[in-house]
């Protein structure tokens, strides 16, 4: 295979791990959203924790996100 | 130019460029006044600005002092849950930190080529956001030590871990806690050139598309419009929820160092 070819073919690979992202991200407020309307006086204490859970899922995405733009750019 | 050529170019955006000083040089690196410096100023000044109009201590206060003690507050409420009450020496850092990122993130989005001017996303560079994260990670690293001494080590074992499998844990904890800095920097940099790529992107559809002459193309550039609108709109959301969780993250290390467990 042509190098240039597999560099593109990598970096589309990599969109996969930003789709998986969305899956974790979704998940993170899915399940907030969904005890937060069992207890909605206790929602308002965890967003804290919320947004600590939704930085560490989204992180892992944008880490997919460099690695497509290192394949496409740099290497 | 995208629209000239047809071709979408998403990177052209974040180039770095000289706007005066071309030729000053100390010790042979050049130290130019770019854009990047340039937008970095605008941020300072818009920031100082908003300072001075709110900062008047009216008994009463009015909208412009409501909404400089809106953020203040919500630095203070959140420095407070997390740290407790020995954080309220460090909410001017992390203050100073989350409004330099979200007005420096909000002035990158400002639609200023409307009027001839290039704007630029300062925290669109690694070489900021990394030093903006080093600073705090090089704050936690000198609070640990001149609180706790060489206690602050036992942050890599947590309560209860006892033996060989506190011998284990320690150097994965080790290495948790040096990676901090990195995913602090990288996560506001690739929030933020991923978001501009995007709209850059979908720019280029909306231009190329009136430009082409098929029947097809003013359908593209209507939809890829309306698509920009709604992505216009999360990336207001994406630059205020990073600069929160910037803020936020570099209160939650503090309180590593100042609480240790």
């Amino acid at each position: 295979m042509d190098a240039e070819a597999a560099k593109l073919l990598g970096a589309g690979l990599a969109a996969i791990g930003v789709g998986m992202a969305a899956l974790g991200v979704g998940n993170v407020f899915g399940s907030f959203l969904e005890s937060a309307l069992r207890n909605p006086a206790a929602a308002d204490g965890q967003q804290g924790r919320l947004f600590i859970g939704f930085a560490a899922a989204e992180l892992l995405g944008l880490l997919a996100f460099v690695v497509a733009m290192i394949l496409l750019f740099v290497a | 130019m995208a629209a000239e050529s047809g071709k979408i170019d998403p990177m052209h955006q974040f180039l770095v460029e000289p706007l005066a000083g071309r030729h000053w040089e100390i010790a042979g690196q050049s130290v130019a006044f770019t854009n990047s410096a340039l937008w970095m100023a605008v941020s300072f000044a818009a920031i100082w600005l908003f300072m001075m109009g709110g900062m008047k201590r009216a008994l009463v206060p009015g909208r412009w002092q409501m909404a400089v003690e809106g953020f203040t507050g919500f630095i203070t409420s959140m420095m407070d849950a997390n740290i407790g009450p020995a954080g309220r020496k460090y909410v001017p850092y992390v203050f100073s930190l989350f409004m330099f990122i979200l007005f420096a993130n909000l002035l990158g989005m400002l639609p200023v080529a409307l009027v001839g001017a290039h704007p630029f996303a300062v925290t669109s560079h690694l070489t900021i956001t990394g030093v903006l994260a080093l600073a705090s990670f090089a704050m936690v690293l000198a609070i640990g030590f001149a609180k706790h001494g060489f206690h602050f080590f036992s942050l890599f074992v947590p309560h209860g871990v006892k033996g060989p499998m506190a011998a284990a844990i320690f150097p994965i904890e080790l290495i948790s806690f040096l990676m901090r800095p990195f995913s602090l920097g990288l996560r506001l940099f690739v929030a933020i050139t991923a978001g501009h790529i995007l709209m850059e992107v979908l720019a280029g559809f909306v231009i190329n598309g009136i430009n082409s002459e098929m029947w097809l193309g003013p359908v593209v550039s209507l939809l890829s419009f309306t698509l920009m609108i709604g992505i216009t709109l999360l990336e207001l959301l994406v630059a205020a929820i990073q600069a929160y969780v910037f803020a936020l993250l570099t209160s939650l290390y503090l309180n590593d160092a100042i609480n240790l467990h």
